[in-house]
């Protein structure tokens, strides 16, 4: 056979070879110093396009965002120093949401490495706690297969994101070029099957289930499971949650979605997790935040599924009966071949429990209040955008009624910082998922404290014409803190009154972009069917809201699920 | 409990601290830790003493698989295994304490392996108990310096542990 003669390529030439290799068509970035010629070799090509940020926090948060509306790896490329350390937070935000994506960076050449050079920073030790795993790059030859490696490493078994430190000489330095179509690593193996006895034991359980509970999580939208779930919920007849990030797993609207659950879940769906007698736990991890404190969650029997690529997420928190490590499709595809010649229990005195509990209707509010609600608002945007919208938050209370009130049918369209709760992700994140998705109708919901987090980015989205829609609920001040210090310390409201703030109309309109301030609850539904009819603007929506709201109900931290406070209490 | 793991790990920068890293990010545990290549250059061989319960140690086996250079993780003492450690120890060693010290150290079986006029450097290998044991034993105000490796361990018999 003849032996195809390879060329020698520069290593910056290698990284966007690389990168047209993995199919990437879009890279976040700021360019500096250290990646001047990856920037050169980018300048020449136009099959991968950049997207300039504006502080390279928005470049990771951009690419997290990227990456979760379209189930692609997101991929962002910073300079040395200071713009990897700016990239941190965006880093961080994806490992903890389990992201897929890699993280280019540029590093001071080798011979410069501990000299504490100009811009130097010891990436892949700042990075080591927060990425799934990283590499230093310290010769041109290994360059292809640790970027390779890299897109394999953040896409398989649990996702999340990795970085590759290059340092500047290795850009200039030339060998043949080669990019694998595979890597193979004996140290990293993960598992696809789930265990066919531990399968077929779970299924059992769940045929023997008078009051079964399905729980699920931010791992069913990462695996696309989704069709998987749906088909179980329905063949089974069982009630569901999700979790804050498995929202839309299991579609918002159908009668068997209880809401989700945790510390601002509904009520029947944390008293069903607590007096269920069988719990199928999917794609989740029984965090503080989902069932607050694991003794009190203990004190009531019941047996435990727990379906997880990630054998380290089972029995972390909670002891569990029947584990099963494995992808979620292939796992809930073995589920459904078994579970078609079973047959389940008469439940209908546990719906009947669950109705009573639905009676509550916790989520409501006072609908008469002449202050804009932020509930209102967010039932409205969920109306004008007929369910069918991207919807991007920051943190705080915002998320949480965006979570609540916004009923998402699919996966992948409530894209937010769950596990990090990242301030400022919002409007970033927004960018990635309308590069993904051009044509779609992309809304930021966020607030007067977080959208100041990441501001500079409205001058990206002029740039590229992103049309994102940003719904600001304004209530002066960061929301949950207020909250907590409201009910846990006395209304001593220690520093979470946002002073001084900008008009944000004049603000958009500064960058280019239109601005509305709304005021009065008759004004909400006009001024978003008005805005949201602007397909090609990017339009900013100060919604003025009731300062006093809070987010009901709640589970103070510490306390059992079912210790809620809701709003009638108070 | 107290736990001896073994881990095989890619013989590659960093490794070490992405261990050292996980055990203390996660409040974690660590008695000793031991680390060099084995017969196969690429590879490394860590022994890590750890305490925690049953739960803990689970934990900890998890996230050590977790880690993308571990290629295998086992927790030696589920069974039988062997257990050593290695300790140089300096005493005051004058003309009057010679005697004494050189008996104990044969006691224990260790050898002498540094004289200097009022020195003796004595070299012992055990389980961490016979070293202990062996510095009890020895006149504390004598003791100039102690250098222990932390525990390397093996599982007896057919139990090997390869990538």
């Amino acid at each position: 056979m003849d032996r195809v003669k390879t060329e020698e390529l520069t290593g910056a030439e290698i990284v966007i070879r690389c990168l047209q290799a993995e199919g990437v068509d879009t890279v976040f970035g700021y360019p500096g110093g250290a990646v001047l010629w990856i920037y050169d070799e980018l300048f020449k090509q136009d099959k991968v396009r950049h997207v300039l940020v504006r502080h390279e926090q928005g470049a990771a948060h951009a690419a997290d965002g990227y990456s979760r509306s379209s189930h692609k790896v997101g991929v962002c490329l910073v300079t040395s120093g200071p713009g990897l350390t700016n990239a941190v937070t965006g880093i961080a935000t994806a490992y903890m949401d389990s992201i897929p994506m890699v993280i280019l960076s540029g590093q001071v050449p080798t011979h410069a490495i501990g000299e504490d050079a100009f811009q130097e920073c010891d990436a892949v030790g700042i990075t080591r706690p927060c990425v799934k795993h990283n590499f230093l790059v310290r010769d041109v030859k290994d360059l292809a297969t640790t970027i390779k490696k890299a897109f394999h490493i953040a896409a398989t078994g649990r996702p999340g994101p990795v970085l590759v430190d290059i340092p500047k000489d290795i850009t200039t330095h030339r060998c043949e070029f080669h990019y694998p179509e595979s890597v193979t690593m004996r140290s990293y193996n993960p598992v696809k099957k789930g265990h066919a006895g531990q399968i077929k034991k779970a299924v059992q359980l769940l045929l023997e289930a008078k009051r079964p509970m399905i729980y699920s999580g931010g791992g069913v939208v990462l695996s696309n499971a989704a069709p998987q779930l749906d088909d179980l919920v329905k063949r089974s007849g069982f009630p569901i949650t999700n979790t804050l990030m498995g929202l839309g797993g299991y579609s918002g609207t159908d009668p068997q979605f209880l809401g989700m659950l945790g510390m601002h879940g509904t009520y029947e769906a944390n008293m069903a997790m607590q007096h269920c007698d069988v719990l199928l736990a999917i794609g989740a991890r029984f965090d503080d935040r989902v069932i607050g404190n694991p003794e009190h969650f203990a004190q009531n029997p019941r047996k435990i599924i727990h379906i997880d690529i990630d054998p380290s997420s089972i029995s972390k928190r909670v002891k569990v009966d029947v584990p099963i490590v494995g992808n979620i499709p292939d796992v809930l595809d073995d589920f459904l071949k078994l579970l078609k010649d079973g047959k389940t229990q008469d439940i209908g005195a546990w719906w009947k429990q669950i109705g009573e509990w639905r009676g509550k209707d916790c989520l409501k509010y006072d609908r008469a209040s002449k202050l804009i609600k932020p509930q209102f608002v967010l039932e409205k945007l969920y109306e004008v955008t007929g369910g069918d919208a991207f919807i991007t938050s920051d943190v705080g209370q915002h998320q949480m009624w965006a979570a609540q009130f916004y009923k998402f049918e699919q996966p992948r369209r409530w894209i937010n910082s769950g596990g990090l709760g990242t301030m400022g992700f919002g409007l970033p994140a927004a960018m990635g998922v309308q590069m993904a998705n051009p044509g779609a109708t992309v809304a930021c919901v966020t607030g007067e404290s977080s959208i100041q987090m990441c501001l500079q980015e409205l001058s990206t989205c002029k740039q590229y014409r992103l049309p994102i829609k940003i719904i600001n609920l304004n209530n002066k001040y960061m929301g949950m803190v207020r909250q907590w210090q409201q009910f846990f310390h006395g209304n001593r409201y220690s520093e979470s009154y946002m002073d001084a703030l900008p008009d944000f109309v004049k603000l958009a309109e500064g960058y280019g972009h239109s601005g509305l301030l709304i005021d009065k609850p008759a004004d909400v539904e006009p001024a978003l069917r008005e805005t949201f009819k602007r397909e090609k603007d990017l339009v900013f929506l100060d919604f003025l809201t009731d300062q006093t709201e809070n987010v009901y109900p709640m589970i103070p931290g510490g306390k059992g699920i079912t210790e809620m406070i809701l709003s009638e209490d108070l | 409990m107290r736990h001896i793991i073994s881990i095989l790990v890619e013989n590659e920068a960093g490794a070490l601290s992405r261990i050292s890293n996980m055990f203390s990010a996660r409040g974690y545990n660590i008695e000793s830790l031991t680390v060099a290549p084995t017969e196969d250059a690429s590879m490394s061989r860590m022994t890590v003493v750890t305490k925690g319960s049953d739960e803990v140690i689970e934990q900890i086996t998890k996230q050590l698989n977790k880690l993308v250079d571990v290629v295998k993780v086992v927790d030696l003492s589920e069974a039988e295994h062997l257990e050593r450690e290695l300790m140089l120890i300096k005493v005051r060693a004058g003309a009057k304490e010679r005697e004494d010290v050189k008996r104990m150290a044969d006691i224990f079986r260790g050898r002498v392996i540094d004289v200097s006029d009022n020195t003796y450097t004595i070299e012992l290998t055990g389980d961490g108990a016979k070293l202990d044991a062996f510095i009890q034993a020895l006149d504390q105000s004598a003791i100039l310096e102690t250098v222990r490796t932390g525990a390397s361990g093996i599982g007896r018999g057919n139990r090997i542990l390869r990538a």
